[in-house]
């Protein structure tokens, strides 16, 4: 028997608003990347569970172009964190505010 | 029966420990705390009858992502004084507008899941790797193209964005 | 028959497009190599294809060489079209403009931007051989606008000095005028026909309208508006006196020979519509003959010789106008044809004349000059007697025709004749005056000639042609033209006597007031009544004095008040309501990540609130 779909739905909104959270709220760069992190698992979440409740191998293939997705995007984000570290010398986001008007 | 029990325990790690991993000052322990959300993640997909899925989960998520996050917060040698100055950052009041603004985002969309008319229940199938692999390779084989080159694109913006150019030594040693 | 024929129009267009290629950086003889040459080639093509087209008994030959554009059913081509109008007009053009290239590359010498003025001069030939042989309206109004340009550049070419550029923006305004008027008239053509080709044009209008209609005479009067604009016919002609602003050649070539009796040939291009019944044709005859007259009588006060010139050169094209008005065709083809003769060879001469003293062009301040410039004088006096018309000379046939047919026409017979008989008096009058005080009495100003044979050359040419040129008209045209050709016998009535005679009574007045001062004038014109009358006929009888308070200061004074033009204000507004957009948009650019980020929360809030609300 599986958990019904409502309620893997809602586990995953909660974590996707936790994740909302985390990146609104933390300023340290690598609290903000790791808040990303949660929310696409809850993301992914939602396609596991959609994929169950029909039956069909799609929901776990989305979940692999996710995890693509958040390989490349780490990686890339890690640079940058570096050079961040590198330049600033620290990771605090607000800190590093040169892209504005 | 025993599914159910397991997916609300599940359930409860991922918040509990994904609440935990965002308030926390020092980078590793959240780190940590991530990763135990994400084992717990993929205990939900194997319920939800994804076997490769929460494979997959564990050694790319757990394994290989947050491991790149931990050799990056050593590299960068967080220490002490990172966790004092997280702590200054992190007060009272910075919490209040974004916890609300979740919280409104979190009941509107809750509101849209209960409202809409769908057959309550899952079929209850289990997806083999098998018929994964041969969806992935036949009607999807255009998107495993375009994440190769993804994957590539990023190889090459990692390599480029972490390399030390001999310009920023120079930098660093005179600032150092 | 080999299709040489839109070799005519391209070799000057070439030579224009290296001319203003290599901006000047070519040797000077190099330049009048390709300026006059280029022309020169176009004459012999030109001469080539004539003889062949004539040969051929058929009196027109087209050359089709590609679509111009294909719009819906109006599919315009660049055809070449040949017959007897426009071989004559492409005879004018080629030959009388490859002698004035000659004299100009003499002329020019010392000037600057030498290639640059064989550029124009290029440009200049290209268009109006694409006016004359262009087979649609639309390709002879590109010749149109395209000589109108020339014509500006040319004006003004002396640039340094403002008043030539003031000078040449008349001329354009002022014509633009009329070409408004003209492309109305082409618009109204095309709405009601469904054509521009000339051939089918006229066709399908005689068919359509054979018992007269107020359109066809719209059309005729909007033609006669571009046609008045370009051959500087009253109302329209107060620029072409100010146009001598330019270099003499360009006097000579655009502002007599030329362009400006691009107005006659459309007329006579388009004469089957304006034959149709209606009043068209009066108002041709009118305007030549109030032009001709009128401009007879300023050229007699004038001093600069220049200026006498360009009145009398407006007062040949309405005897012109004025031969088509009443249906005398080809009398005004021919006279159009004498008349580009003769006035190029009076200001080639003239040029000569004011060369050699040094731009000095009072002629006032000139006088004895006939034994040191005998070419020039010689070449004056022979282009003056066929201005004058005395019989012999080319002017003499043609002007002759004209006034016979105008004294036989039904309505106003009479009334043209006296106009134009007297203001042939008057012609000879000033012609007389013109040489009297140039070239005898005592010396004012010491000449300094230094022409060589590549001016004198096409002097005495133009003196040929002048005298001998009239015996050629009868070649050509008598046989082609619409109505026969010009009538060749001579009435001894006494209207054609006095036709014949009238010049030279003007000629024995003349050589009576200022020849040996028989007559004493001079108080008539120190009279306070007198001069005012020599005020009125020097300001070419307040046209000008009229446009400037009519027209050119009220429009200075509204410019004036909408400097900050009202309706960029439109513009503008659009402008400054998106800067200032711009500067509230860029206050949510603070750089910051947490606050890009929590906008995107918010939007993603709206979005899915937006979704449920449809939902």
């Amino acid at each position: 028997m599986m958990p019904p779909i409502e309620h893997v739905l809602v586990l995953a909104l909660m974590l996707f608003c936790i994740g909302a959270v985390g990146v609104l709220v933390r300023r340290n760069i690598i609290f903000i990347l790791l808040s990303l992190e949660f929310m696409m698992n809850a993301c992914a979440m939602v396609f596991i569970a959609a994929g169950a409740k029909w039956g069909q191998p799609d929901g776990q293939i989305m979940f692999m172009l996710i995890l693509a997705i958040a390989a490349s995007e780490v990686a890339v984000a890690l640079g940058i964190v570096i050079q961040m570290a590198r330049r600033f010398r620290t990771l605090d986001v607000d800190a590093v505010s040169e892209l504005r008007e | 029966m025993t599914a159910l029990i397991l997916f609300y325990a599940a359930g409860f790690v991922v918040l509990a420990s994904a609440v935990l991993a965002i308030t926390r000052t020092n980078a590793s322990h959240a780190l940590i705390y991530m990763v135990v959300a994400l084992l717990a993640i993929a205990v939900i997909f194997f319920l939800l009858g994804s076997p490769f899925a929460a494979a997959l989960q564990i050694v790319v998520y757990a394994g290989a992502i947050v491991v790149l996050f931990l050799f990056v917060v050593m590299m960068l040698n967080l220490g002490k004084s990172s966790v004092s100055r997280e702590r200054a950052l992190l007060t009272r009041g910075i919490w209040t507008v974004p916890s609300l603004l979740a919280l409104v985002l979190f009941a509107v969309v809750l509101f849209a899941l209960l409202s809409g008319d769908h057959e309550a229940g899952t079929q209850g199938r289990m997806i083999a790797p098998k018929e994964v692999g041969i969806a992935l390779y036949t009607k999807y084989v255009l998107a495993v193209e375009l994440a190769g080159v993804l994957l590539l694109a990023a190889l090459v913006g990692a390599y480029h964005l972490g390399r030390r150019y001999l310009s920023d030594r120079r930098e660093e040693e005179e600032s150092s | 028959m080999s299709e040489v024929l839109w070799l005519v129009p391209t070799i000057p267009l070439l030579g224009s497009i290296i001319l203003l290629c290599t901006e000047g950086r070519l040797p000077k003889l190099a330049v009048a190599v390709i300026g006059s040459g280029s022309v020169g080639l176009a004459a012999i093509c030109a001469l080539y294809v004539g003889t062949n087209v004539i040969g051929t008994g058929e009196w027109h030959y087209a050359e089709t060489l590609w679509t111009w554009m294909a719009v819906g059913d109006f599919n315009p081509s660049i055809t070449l079209y040949l017959d007897g109008l426009s071989l004559v007009m492409t005879g004018v053009i080629t030959g009388v403009g490859f002698l004035i290239h000659l004299y100009a590359t003499g002329y020019m010498w010392e000037e600057e931007g030498y290639s640059r003025f064989f550029a124009y001069m290029n440009l200049f030939v290209f268009a109006m051989l694409m006016l004359v042989l262009g087979d649609n309206l639309l390709t002879l109004f590109l010749g149109w606008e395209g000589v109108g340009l020339c014509s500006y550049l040319l004006i003004g070419f002396f640039h340094s000095d403002p008043a030539n550029g003031y000078a040449a923006r008349k001329a354009f305004v002022v014509t633009r005028v009329g070409d408004t008027l003209m492309a109305l008239g082409l618009f109204l053509l095309f709405r009601e026909l469904g054509t521009l080709e000339i051939q089918a044009a006229l066709d399908s209008a005689t068919i359509a309208w054979s018992d007269g209609s107020g359109i066809n005479t719209a059309i005729c009067l909007l033609l006669l508006g571009g046609a008045v604009g370009k051959s500087a016919q009253v109302p329209l002609q107060t620029w072409l006196p100010d146009a001598m602003a330019g270099p003499t050649p360009v006097s000579a070539l655009i502002h007599a020979a030329t362009m400006v009796t691009a107005g006659v040939y459309l007329i006579a291009r388009m004469q089957d519509m304006f034959m149709l019944p209606g009043p068209a044709m009066h108002w041709v005859a009118f305007v030549g003959l109030v032009t001709l007259f009128i401009s007879a009588f300023t050229a007699l006060v004038q001093t600069d010789i220049k200026r006498i010139l360009a009145f009398s050169t407006m007062s040949q094209i309405g005897y012109m106008f004025l031969a088509l008005g009443v249906g005398a065709w080809s009398a005004g083809i021919f006279h159009l044809m004498t008349h580009a003769f003769f006035k190029a060879l009076l200001f080639l001469a003239s040029g000569s004349v004011i060369l050699a003293l040094h731009h000095e062009q009072d002629i006032f301040k000139m006088g004895g000059l006939w034994k040191k410039l005998k070419i020039p004088f010689a070449s004056m006096l022979i282009g003056s007697l066929a201005l004058a018309a005395l019989p012999g000379t080319s002017g003499f046939f043609s002007k002759d025709a004209i006034l016979l047919t105008a004294y036989q026409e039904s309505s106003y017979g009479l009334l043209f004749w006296v106009g134009a008989a007297s203001a042939a008096f008057m012609t000879s009058l000033y012609t007389t005056r013109m040489i009297l005080i140039t070239f005898f009495g005592e010396v004012k100003t010491e000449p300094h000639d230094h022409s060589r044979i590549n001016m004198w050359g096409p002097l005495l040419v133009l003196c040929a042609l002048s005298i001998g040129g009239g015996w050629l008209g009868f070649m050509v045209l008598a046989s082609y033209m619409g109505d026969g050709g010009v009538p060749l016998e001579f009435h001894a009535d006494a209207i054609a006597l006095l036709t014949i005679g009238v010049p030279m009574i003007g000629i024995l007045l003349g050589y009576l007031i200022w020849g040996n001062r028989a007559i004493p004038v001079d108080k008539l014109a120190t009279s306070s009544v007198g001069q005012r009358l020599q005020r009125f006929f020097h300001g070419g009888w307040g046209f000008d004095w009229i446009y400037d308070r009519v027209i050119v200061n009220p429009f200075v004074r509204l410019a004036q008040v909408n400097k900050s033009d009202f309706v960029d204000l439109m513009f503008t507004s659009i402008a400054s309501l998106t800067a200032g957009i711009h500067r509230i948009v860029t206050r949510t650019q603070t750089g910051e990540l947490r606050w890009y980020a929590t906008n995107m929360v918010v939007g993603l809030l709206l979005v899915v609130l937006i979704v449920i609300v449809q939902a």
